[in-house]
C-alpha cells in the first residue's frame, strides 16, 4: 500500500552502525534499544533513537519502512518491527468505514414521522368518534342501534366498555390507514436504485476502452446524492494528473528549446480562437518513436545535433547535470533497455531526457555514476565515470538538490538543480550571463502550466572542498538535535557562486479532458477542493493547468513558511511554536476574509499548506476558515496527509452541511472517500484500494462530469419525484378510506374489497412509479451537459423541498376529497342505472377505486415529460389491469370474490353514470395540480422547464442536426456563463415568436 | 456484458443498446402556453355540454319522496315512539297519500329510504355467511355470523345481523280505490339470485329468538326467491340509502293521488333514523341527481376561466 499516493521509489538507508549486519549470525549478537514516539498518523515524520553501546543514533523516516512497502533493488532486508497492527501509521490513518445514507433518505425518514403522526391522529380521531358512538348504543336499558345487537357483543364493540372498544379500534385504524405509510416505497426505492446503478454501469460514455473498465456503482443507495454534490474534494496525483512527468521544454544558455505544446497552451490557444496548426508540425519532427516521460521535440537538440548549437558546451553541461544530479537507480532489462527507478517522477523525466539526448546514465554504485556520453569532438560514444562524493538531498525547505562529483577529468563539480528562486539567489557574479532570458523562459513555462527547475553548476577547489567536507562529515555524524540544521547550513555554504546553465520544464501530464471537466463542474457551481500531498508550488501549477485557478482569479495563500515562524521554530519551544503558528494562521485567515469582502466581484482561490491546515482546523478557527473557504471558488490544500484529507472532508461536510464528494485513486485517499458523502474511486493504475473503499468507481476523472451532471441529476430528480409521488398516491388512497370510514360510523370498515386494497401498491400503481424512478428524464443527457446550471436544482434541493413535499401531500388529500365526495354524491342515493338499481357498498367501492387508479396514474402521466413505450405500457397498462383484474376477480365464485362478484360486468359497466363519474372525478382531481404546473411553468419556470421549453420550440435540436452545429455551439458555451447564454438564446427566439 | 455490447458495434442502434444507454425514442411533451390554453378550453368545452345534458336528463326524472316515519305513529305515542314500535299489540298499519305532480311513465320504481342507518358498520357488514346462504344448514362454520349464529343450539338460516335486521315495512299502492299493479320480482341483481343465494336453501330457525330484529321469512320459499332479503343483504354504501321495493307498472298522470297503505313495522326510532318512501322514474342516467350536472358545469366553467386568466396573464407578461 502506498500511502502518499505516489508509487515512486523512496530511498531508505540503514544506520551506519547497523549497516554492517548482513547475516543472521551477526544480527543475533547485536543488542540495541529503540526509543521512539508513540503511534501516530504522521507519515512524513518519525522521531526515535537507537541506543547501542552507550551511543545514541537518531532514527528518522529514512530508516523506517512503512507497512506494505515494497522492496526494490534489494531482495531482502533485516529489520526490527516497531509497530504492528493498529499501531502502524497505515492503520492510524484509517478511519472506520461509515454507513452512508443519502440526505434524501434522511428527509424521507422525517416524512415518515410526519405521516406516522398523521396516521396516529387519523386513527385517534376515528377511535374517539367510534368510542362515543359505541357508548351511546346503550343508554339506560335501551339499545340505540339495535341492529348491531349491543346486548351480545365482543370487546371490539362493547358499549359497556366503550373505551376498550375504542382502543381496539385504534389498532384496527393503524392497520387500515397503514396505506399512509408506504412500506412498499422502501422496496420500490431499492428496486429503482439497483436499476439506476445498472444504467450507470452500462453507460458507454463512461466506459474506458483503454483499460476496459466501465463506470461502476458499487453501492446502489447513493445515486440521488450524486445530483446534489456541493463540494468536490479531489486528490491530485493519479486523479487529476497521470502521475507521469514529461520533459517538454528547456532553456539552455538563454535559448529556449522544445516545440511541444502543453495541454494548457492548447486550451489557451483554443480560448483565443486560434487555429491549431501546431500539432501537425510536431508530428513531422517526431520520428515516430514515443518514449514515456519524454515529449521533447526539437530538431536542434535531438539526434546529437546539439553539438552544432552555439553554446554546445553549456548544453553538454546542462544534460550532464540532469544525468547525474538525482537519486535515481538504473536497471537493465532483459532486452538491454535501461529503465530507471526514481524518487519522484520529475527526476525520472530528467534522467530519461538526458538519456534521449545522449547522456545515458547506466550504472550507479555507492560511490560512482557511470554514463554513456557522446563525445562532441570525436562523435563517438564513450563511457564516463563520475565519482560521487556527496549528495545534498532535496527537501521542501531547501527546494534544491545538488551532488558533488569528481569528473573523469579530475575536476570537482557541484551540480545543482532547484527552484528558480533559490538557484537565482545563489548565482555567482559571472554566472548570471543568461539570467534574464532564462527568467523570461521560466515565466513562460509556468504560465503554460509546466513545472520548472533551474539548473546550475560550480567548480570546486580541492582545498575548499576538503575543509568543507571535514565540517560536513562532522555535522552529519553529530547526534545533537539540531543536526539537520547544521547539515543544512553547511550545504548552504557550499551551494554558492553557482553558474546558471538553464532551466527545465516538465509537464505533469493531466488526465484526459480534466480541464474541460473541471470547467464544466465549476460552471455547475460545484466547489472544488484539491487535497494533495504535493508541495505548494506544484499544486498551484497543477491548479492552473487544470483550470482550477484561472487568470483573473486572486490567490489567497495561507502558509507557515514565513521567516517569523521559522525564527520561532528555531527555539524549539513547542508551545511557543504552536501559539505563534496559530496566531499567524488566524491573522492570514482574517486578512483573506477582509480581502474577499473588499473585492466581491473577483473570484478567489485559496491555497493552504498542511501545517497551516492543522491550525485552521482547530475548533476555534475552523468556522472562520470555512467561511473563507466557502466563498472561494477553488481551494487547494497542499502537503496534506491522508488523515488531514479525511478531517478536511469531515469539516467541509459538517460545517457547510452540504453534500461532499471525494474523488481519489490511491490508498491514501481511502479515509477521504469514506468520510465524504460520496466516495468516487478512480480505477487507475494505483491498485484497487481506493476503489474498494469507494461508492462509485470510474476509470477517468473526466467521467465525473457525466456521472454528476447526467446520472446524478437524473437520479436525484427521479428519486425526489418518485418519493413525492409515492406519498401522493398513498395519501390519496388512504384518505378516501378515511372519508368513507367517517361515513361508516368510524367502525373501521374499509371502502374497498380487501383484495383491491392489497393489490393497490402491488399491481395498479407500482410499475408506473418504478418506471418514473428508473427511466424519467427531464432533459436529455446532451442538454444536461450543455446546461450545467441545471445541476443546481439538485444542490439547492429544489425538487425535494419541504414545501414541495407537503404540496404533494396536500394535493393527495385534495384528490381524495374530490374522489370521495364527487363519487358518493353522484352515484349513491338515486338509481344509478336506467333499470332503477341503486349503488350499494360494492358499487361505490368499485367506482371510487376506479377513480383512484385513474387519478394517480394520470397524475403520473402529467408529472413526467418523457414517454417511451415503457411509460405508456406501464401507465395505461396499470389502468387496464385494474379492469381486467375486476373482471377476473368478479367472475370467480362469490364465496371467494364476495362483494366483487360480477360487480363490474353486471352492475358498473352498463351504467353510464359510472363512466361519467369516473371522467368527471378524474379530470377534477387532476385539475388543481395541472393548473398549478401550467402557471408555474409559464410564469415561474424552473431551470429544467426553461430548457424543455427551448427544446420544444426547436431552438434546441434534439440530436439529429447536432453534429453540424456542435462546433460552433461548444465554443459559445465554453465562453459564456449559461445564464447569459439562455438570455441570449431567448432573445434570439423572441422575434420568431412575435411573428407567429 | 460490456464486451458483447462493445463487440457488436454494428448493432449500436439496436433497441436494446438504446435502452441501456437511456436513449430510447421518446415523446417529450412540454406544457407550452398554447397547449395549456388548448387543454383548458377543451376541458371546458367538453364538460359544460356534458353537464347540461346531464342536468337535462336529471330534470326529466320525476321523483316523489314521502317521509312517513313520524306521520305513521299515532298521536298518543309520539312522545315515546320506541315503545310504540316495540309493542306488538298495537296495530302498525298506516296510510299516507302521495301526490303526483308530473306525469310519470312506467316503470315507476318504488324505493324505501332509510337515513342514519349504518348498514356499512363494520360489525354489521361482517355478520353474514355467504357459504351458508348458498349451502344452507349443511355449512357449519358460520362464526362470522356472530352474534346471530345460533338459537336454542340450532343454527339459524340465514344467519347474521344483516338478515336478522331485515326491513319489514310493507306497502300497497292504491289509486282511486284500485290497487296499482306492483311488480316485486326481479328487484335484486340477477347474479345475487343465481349465485349467492341457494335455490334449495330454506329459512330455518329464523327470528325465533327472544329478541326479534326485523322481518320474518317464509320458510317455504328458497332464499334465491326471497328478493327482499337479497336486496337487503346487498349492504348500502352510506348511512342514508335507498333500496328497491318494486316497480309500478302503470303510468301515473299528473295530479294523481296515490294512497299508500303501509305497515310501519320497522324500528328506526330508537336511533332517530328516518324512513321515506320514494317513487321515481329513471332516465338513461338513472334517477334524479343534479349533482353530477352541476359539478360538470362547475369544472367546465372553472377551466374556461383558467384558460382566460392564463391567456391574459400570458399576453400581459409577454409585452
Amino acid at each position: 500500500m502506498n500511502l502518499d499516493g505516489e508509487t515512486n521509489l523512496k530511498l531508505k538507508h540503514a544506520l551506519d552502525v547497523t549497516s554492517s549486519l548482513r547475516d543472521a549470525g551477526s544480527l543475533k549478537e547485536f543488542r540495541a534499544v529503540i526509543k521512539c514516539e508513540d503511534p501516530n498518523e504522521h507519515l512524513y515524520s518519525f522521531i526515535g533513537t537507537l541506543y547501542n553501546d552507550c551511543q545514541q543514533y537518531p532514527l528518522s523516516p529514512q530508516q523506517i519502512l512503512l507497512r506494505d512497502s515494497k522492496l526494490k533493488n534489494t531482495d531482502y532486508i533485516y529489520g526490527v518491527v516497531i509497530f504492528t497492527g493498529h499501531d502502524t501509521k497505515v492503520m492510524q490513518n484509517a478511519t472506520d468505514p461509515p454507513s452512508k445514507r443519502t440526505k434524501t433518505e434522511r428527509r424521507m425518514d422525517k416524512i415518515i414521522y410526519v405521516l406516522f403522526s398523521a396516521l396516529m391522529l387519523v386513527s385517534f380521531t376515528g377511535s374517539l368518534f367510534f368510542g362515543i358512538e359505541t357508548k351511546r348504543d346503550i343508554s339506560g336499558g335501551n339499545y340505540r342501534r339495535w341492529y348491531l345487537r349491543p346486548d351480545r357483543t365482543t370487546v371490539f364493540y362493547d358499549p359497556r366498555r366503550a373505551s376498550l372498544a375504542a382502543f381496539f379500534h385504534f389498532l384496527t385504524g393503524l392497520m387500515l390507514y397503514g396505506y399512509l405509510i408506504p412500506i412498499s416505497l422502501y422496496v420500490s426505492i431499492e428496486i429503482v436504485k439497483v436499476l439506476q446503478s445498472i444504467f450507470i454501469n452500462q453507460d458507454q460514455a463512461m466506459y474506458d476502452e483503454e483499460t476496459d473498465r466501465p463506470a461502476q456503482a458499487r453501492t446502489s443507495n447513493l445515486n440521488e446524492e450524486l445530483g446534489q454534490v456541493h463540494t468536490i474534494l479531489s486528490d491530485k496525483t493519479g486523479t487529476l494528473t497521470c502521475n507521469s512527468m514529461e520533459f517538454v521544454k528547456c532553456s539552455i544558455a538563454g535559448t529556449a528549446y522544445g516545440r511541444g505544446l502543453t495541454e494548457v497552451e492548447v486550451a489557451l490557444a483554443k480560448r483565443r480562437g486560434e487555429r491549431m496548426t501546431e500539432p501537425l508540425s510536431i508530428d513531422t519532427v517526431d520520428s515516430g518513436k514515443s518514449v514515456k516521460g519524454f515529449n521533447f521535440r526539437d530538431e536542434r537538440i535531438m539526434n546529437g545535433r546539439w553539438v552544432k548549437e552555439p553554446h554546445s558546451d553549456d548544453i553538454q553541461k546542462f544534460f550532464r547535470v540532469l544525468a547525474t544530479c538525482h537519486t535515481a537507480v538504473p536497471e537493465v532489462t532483459e532486452s538491454g533497455d535501461i529503465i530507471y527507478e526514481a524518487e519522484s517522477p520529475d527526476e525520472l523525466a530528467f534522467v530519461i531526457a538526458a538519456r534521449e539526448v545522449g547522456f545515458q546514465f547506466f550504472k550507479r554504485t555507492h560511490t560512482s555514476l557511470k554514463l554513456h556520453e557522446l563525445d562532441p569532438f570525436s562523435g563517438e560514444i564513450v563511457d564516463r565515470v563520475y565519482k560521487l562524493l556527496h549528495v545534498l538531498e532535496f527537501s521542501s525547505a531547501r527546494k534544491r538538490m545538488s551532488v558533488i562529483v569528481r569528473s573523469p577529468e579530475n575536476k570537482l563539480l557541484l551540480l545543482a538543480k532547484g527552484a528558480d528562486s533559490v538557484i537565482f539567489e545563489r548565482l555567482s557574479k559571472h554566472g548570471r550571463l543568461f539570467e534574464a532570458q532564462t527568467k523570461e523562459h521560466i515565466e513562460n513555462y509556468s504560465e503554460a502550466g509546466l513545472r520548472t527547475l533551474a539548473v546550475a553548476y560550480r567548480e570546486l577547489g580541492d582545498d575548499e572542498f576538503r575543509i568543507w567536507e571535514h565540517e560536513f562529515m562532522k555535522a552529519k555524524t553529530s547526534v545533537t538535535a539540531d543536526r539537520d540544521v547544521l547539515v543544512d547550513e553547511l550545504a548552504d555554504r557550499i551551494e554558492r557562486d553557482l553558474i546558471l546553465l538553464g532551466a527545465t520544464a516538465v509537464e505533469d501530464k493531466l488526465q484526459n479532458g480534466v480541464p474541460d471537466c473541471i470547467d464544466k463542474l465549476a460552471r455547475a457551481r460545484i466547489g472544488i477542493w484539491v487535497l494533495t500531498g504535493d508541495k505548494k508550488g506544484t499544486a498551484i501549477n497543477i491548479g492552473y493547468a487544470c483550470s482550477l485557478l484561472r487568470r483573473g482569479m486572486k490567490q489567497i495563500v495561507i502558509t507557515l513558511e514565513s521567516p517569523e515562524i521559522e525564527a520561532v521554530e528555531k527555539h524549539e519551544d513547542k508551545e511557543a511554536i504552536a501559539k505563534a503558528s496559530f496566531e499567524s494562521v488566524k491573522r492570514q485567515i482574517h486578512e483573506g476574509k477582509s480581502q474577499v469582502a473588499r473585492e466581491q466581484s473577483t473570484e478567489f482561490g485559496l491555497i493552504i499548506d498542511g501545517k497551516s491546515l492543522t491550525y485552521a482546523l482547530d475548533k476555534n478557527l475552523v468556522h472562520n476558515f470555512m467561511d473563507l473557504a466557502v466563498v472561494c471558488a477553488t481551494v487547494i490544500c497542499c502537503r496534506s496527509s491522508p488523515k488531514q484529507k479525511a478531517i478536511v472532508t469531515r469539516m467541509v461536510k459538517s460545517v457547510t452541511g452540504r453534500t461532499t464528494l471525494a474523488i481519489g485513486d490511491g490508498a491514501n485517499d481511502v479515509g477521504m472517500l469514506q468520510e465524504a458523502d460520496i466516495g468516487v474511486g478512480i480505477s487507475g493504475v494505483e491498485g484497487m484500494q481506493a476503489v474498494m473503499a469507494s461508492d462509485f468507481s470510474i476509470a477517468q476523472f473526466r467521467f465525473l462530469e457525466r456521472l454528476l451532471l447526467v446520472h446524478g441529476h437524473w437520479c436525484y430528480r427521479r428519486i425526489a419525484m418518485m418519493i413525492c409521488y409515492f406519498f401522493y398516491k398513498n395519501i390519496t388512497f388512504g384518505f378516501t378510506l378515511f372519508w368513507f370510514e367517517a361515513h361508516a360510523s368510524f367502525s373501521g370498515q374499509p371502502a374497498y374489497n380487501d383484495w383491491y386494497m392489497s393489490c393497490y401498491n402491488v399491481f395498479f400503481t407500482s410499475l408506473p412509479v418504478i418506471t418514473l424512478g428508473v427511466f424519467d428524464q427531464d432533459v436529455s443527457a446532451r442538454l444536461c451537459l450543455k446546461y450545467p446550471l441545471l445541476y443546481q436544482e439538485g444542490v439547492q434541493n429544489i425538487l425535494f423541498k419541504w414545501v414541495r413535499i407537503l404540496g404533494w401531500m396536500f394535493n393527495g388529500v385534495l384528490s381524495s376529497i374530490i374522489i370521495f365526495f364527487f363519487s358518493t354524491n353522484s352515484i349513491t342515493g338515486q338509481a344509478f342505472r336506467q333499470d332503477g338499481q341503486v349503488a350499494d357498498y360494492s358499487v361505490l367501492g368499485v367506482t371510487m377505486y376506479t377513480c383512484v387508479v385513474w387519478t394517480v396514474n394520470c397524475q403520473m402521466a402529467l408529472s413526467i415529460n418523457y414517454f417511451t413505450w415503457i411509460q405508456h405500457l406501464f401507465i395505461w397498462g396499470s389502468i387496464a389491469l385494474w379492469y381486467i383484474f375486476l373482471m377476473v376477480y368478479g367472475s370467480i365464485p362469490p364465496t371467494l370474490s364476495t362483494t366483487a362478484y360480477k360487480v363490474f360486468v353486471e352492475a358498473c359497466a352498463p351504467s353510464l353514470l359510472y363512466w361519467l363519474t369516473t371522467l368527471l372525478v378524474v379530470i377534477s382531481a387532476l385539475l388543481p395540480l395541472f393548473s398549478y404546473r401550467a402557471f408555474q411553468i409559464r410564469f415561474r419556470p424552473m431551470e429544467h422547464d426553461k430548457i424543455q421549453r427551448r427544446r420544444s420550440e426547436g431552438l434546441e435540436d434534439d440530436g439529429r442536426r447536432r453534429r453540424l452545429s456542435e462546433s460552433s455551439e461548444t465554443r459559445n458555451s465554453s465562453e459564456l456563463p449559461s445564464e447569459i447564454r439562455i438570455r441570449i438564446n431567448s432573445l434570439k427566439g423572441s422575434p420568431r415568436r412575435k411573428n407567429s | 456484458m460490456m464486451n458483447t455490447v462493445r463487440e457488436s458495434r454494428r448493432d449500436r442502434e439496436t433497441a436494446f443498446y438504446l435502452f441501456t444507454q437511456q436513449r430510447l425514442p421518446a415523446c417529450k411533451p412540454v406544457l407550452t402556453p398554447a397547449w395549456v390554453i388548448t387543454i383548458f378550453l377543451f376541458t371546458g368545452l367538453i364538460f359544460i355540454p356534458v353537464g347540461l345534458v346531464t342536468l337535462r336528463a336529471s330534470s326529466g326524472v320525476v321523483e316523489i319522496v314521502e317521509r312517513y316515519d313520524a306521520k305513521c305513529v299515532p298521536e298518543p305515542f309520539r312522545i315515546d315512539k320506541v315503545s310504540y314500535i316495540q309493542d306488538d299489540s298495537i296495530p302498525k298499519n298506516c296510510s299516507v297519500s302521495m301526490k303526483v305532480h308530473r306525469y310519470m311513465k312506467a316503470p315507476i320504481y318504488i324505493y324505501y329510504q332509510l337515513d342514519n342507518y349504518y348498514q356499512n358498520h363494520r360489525r354489521y357488514v361482517k355478520s353474514r355467511s355467504d357459504q351458508q346462504l348458498l349451502q344452507g344448514r349443511k355449512y357449519h362454520s358460520t362464526s362470522p355470523c356472530q352474534p346471530v349464529e345460533f338459537n336454542n343450539n340450532q343454527s339459524i338460516v340465514p344467519c347474521g345481523l344483516i338478515a336478522w335486521s331485515l326491513f319489514n315495512d310493507t306497502f300497497t299502492f292504491i289509486r282511486e280505490r284500485t290497487k296499482l299493479k306492483v311488480n316485486r320480482k326481479n328487484i335484486a341483481w340477477k347474479s345475487d339470485r343465481d349465485h349467492k343465494f341457494g335455490k334449495n336453501v330454506y329459512p330455518f330457525n329464523f327470528q325465533n329468538g327472544t329478541l326479534i330484529g326485523g322481518g320474518k321469512l317464509n320458510p317455504k320459499i328458497p332464499l334465491s326467491d326471497q328478493e327482499d332479503l337479497i336486496v337487503w343483504m346487498r349492504t348500502s354504501a352510506l348511512p342514508s340509502f335507498r333500496k328497491l321495493y318494486g316497480r309500478i307498472e302503470e303510468d301515473l298522470d299528473a295530479d294523481d293521488v296515490v294512497v299508500v297503505q303501509l305497515m310501519n313495522n320497522y324500528n328506526i326510532y330508537s336511533f332517530s333514523g328516518k324512513k321515506k318512501l320514494v317513487l321515481s322514474t329513471t332516465s338513461w342516467l338513472g334517477g334524479k341527481n343534479d349533482f353530477l350536472g352541476h359539478a360538470c358545469v362547475f369544472v367546465g366553467s372553472s377551466s374556461l376561466m383558467l384558460a382566460i386568466v392564463f391567456t391574459l396573464l400570458h399576453l400581459k407578461s409577454r409585452r
